[in-house]
């Protein structure tokens, strides 16, 4: 599902946050990506979703190098990705409901398509009573929640969380982690960003670990 | 035959694959509709900033179109001498009566010339004294002043300048004439001014379109920035560029719309306060001149500069600031 061929990536200034990094995600599979701040974790999600190119090095996602992907082309790789953020990414203006439904109108579904699977969604991450509400009045977990439901709503085949629960509490974080196994289980490629190492032990998943944009494991995965 | 064969083979298919690109369109006119009616929404909900910037479009799009009235009007005024070129033929004051009606008999023959009024001193006179305030002096008078004149129309292919300005010479080359006057010269004349003014309006209209522009431009620049979160957020899970860039350009449009609709009512109510005092300096010149206020087809393109100036605007500002906002 995801392909990297000796990816590196360099910012502008010459930080270099990725370096010569290869490694193969199955379809299917779920991987924890782990290492220290800074270690160029969000750096690689980034890379698949496209929001940054590679510098050197080819990036592969369902098949396809997107690294030579025109700029046109970007919207819709990343509307087969569901996205979820740190930080939510919510937009604070309208109601949750909205918020889940946006994928799904930015894919052009019909209206009635829109109600069904936005409620689905809705419905999986628990929150089904709150959908009229705005994200604000929400709880820090039910947000994440929000943001788990938008970013499954047009059914992706594969899901990227940048350090989902890096802001709630252990037994949240474990809620959410069940969220994701549940989407796993139906056949969706996971990759979880996280440095909460003492959660990643107690979920039997492979892990990919970078240290300073190295790769420490590429044994761990099928290279 | 083989070809009507294989076209009844495939229309089952055909005609499901129009069903769905016509439900597809019916969704695609439907998104536009909500895109539309959520601008409207985002206009209402901020609706004195968004009055102003309306009311800024408004006087904007309202001095061209009030000027092209003004010139309009103008324009009516001027063509109520119908634009014919007609000769007054003053005759010397002594040619009689009797021979000004046998001249006018000859001239009428001319192959250039439609008709001749023979207007005798005491007709001139009555008239005069009836339009000029001057019947009480004129009576007192003890002989007619005024000669005898013949008023000269001519025929169809003789009315513009060159041929007019031909026959004039030829009637100053007649033995009983004292003054062979051309009217259509001040009508010419207004024409000319006319002109001018119009080039003038056209200048300005330019301007002012250009000032619409950038108004409309600078307001979805602003607006841009400040649903920038959102902008990212959409384009992270997967909107295109014309996605995110339709509200922008539907909120200019009704931009565009408002301010028509606000130069709309400005025109009008400015004519409305000319209309009074319009009509008393009618009054005075015994014409029966009535102020025209907007017409349909001056509204409507009003209506339709003002559309799209303001799409065009937020397009510029679209084009020039979406792709600068990428995520991170």
């Amino acid at each position: 599902m995801i392909r990297f061929d000796n990816v590196s990536k360099r910012y502008p200034g010459g930080f270099e946050a990725l370096g010569n990094v290869s490694f193969q995600l199955e379809r299917g599979a779920q991987a924890f990506l782990t290492g220290h701040s800074g270690a160029g974790k969000s750096t690689l999600l980034k890379l698949v979703a496209m929001i940054e190119r590679p510098t050197r090095g080819q990036v592969f996602v369902d098949g396809q190098n997107v690294s030579r992907l025109s700029r046109r082309r970007i919207p819709f790789l990343r509307r087969k990705i569901g996205f979820i953020f740190q930080n939510h990414h919510l937009l604070f203006d309208r109601t949750v409901f909205d918020n889940v439904a946006l994928p799904l109108i930015i894919a052009g579904y019909r209206h009635q398509e829109i109600g069904r699977r936005a409620r689905a969604a809705l419905d999986k991450v628990g929150l089904l009573s709150k959908e009229r509400l705005y994200p604000i009045t929400l709880s820090g977990g039910e947000q994440q929640r929000v943001g788990i439901a938008r970013a499954v709503v047009n059914k992706p085949l594969l899901l990227l969380a940048d350090e989902p629960t890096g802001n709630l509490d252990p037994e949240l974080s474990r809620e959410i982690m069940n969220l994701f196994a549940l989407f796993n289980q139906v056949g969706v490629t996971v990759l979880i960003a996280s440095h909460d190492i003492a959660l990643i032990e107690q979920l039997n998943h492979p892990v990919i670990t970078l240290d300073h944009g190295h790769l420490l494991n590429p044994a761990g995965l099928s290279a | 035959m083989n070809h009507a064969r294989s076209n009844r083979r495939r229309s089952p298919h055909h005609w499901s694959q129009s069903l769905r690109r016509r439900l597809s369109l019916q969704t695609w006119l439907l998104r536009h509709a909500q895109v539309a009616f959520d601008s409207l929404g985002r206009l209402y909900r901020s609706w004195v900033s968004s009055l102003m910037t309306a009311a800024v479009l408004g006087i904007a799009l309202a001095m061209p179109a009030s000027m092209y009235l003004l010139l309009d009007n103008l324009d009516r005024l001027s063509g109520s001498w119908d634009g014919q070129a007609s000769l007054s033929v003053f005759l010397k004051a002594g040619v009689s009566e009797d021979a000004a009606r046998t001249l006018a008999n000859k001239v009428g023959n001319w192959p250039e010339i439609a008709a001749v009024t023979l207007i005798t001193p005491a007709e001139a006179l009555e008239e005069f004294g009836q339009h000029s305030g001057f019947a009480d002096v004129l009576g007192a008078l003890d002989k007619n002043p005024l000669p005898v004149v013949l008023l000269v129309t001519p025929g169809p292919g003789y009315s513009d300048a060159l041929s007019a300005g031909k026959l004039q010479e030829k009637f100053r080359a007649l033995a009983e004439t004292e003054l062979a006057q051309l009217d259509l010269e001040w009508v010419q004349r207004l024409a000319a001014m006319l002109d001018i003014a119009r080039r003038g309006i056209e200048v300005i209209s330019a301007l002012l379109a250009l000032a619409v522009l950038l108004v409309v431009g600078n307001t979805i620049r602003l607006e841009i920035q400040n649903r920038r979160e959102e902008i990212v957020v959409t384009k992270l899970i997967g909107a295109t560029n014309s996605f995110i860039r339709r509200p922008f350009l539907y909120s200019g449009i009704w931009y565009g719309v408002f301010g028509a609709g606000v130069a709309w009512l400005m025109v009008e109510i400015s004519f409305w306060l000319l209309t009074g005092p319009v009509q008393q300096l009618t009054g005075l010149y015994q014409s029966n001149f009535t102020l025209q206020t907007l017409p349909l087809q001056l509204l409507l393109m009003l209506l339709g500069s003002g559309t799209i100036l303001g799409l065009l605007g937020s397009w510029l500002a679209v084009g020039r600031h979406l792709s600068a906002i990428e995520p991170t």
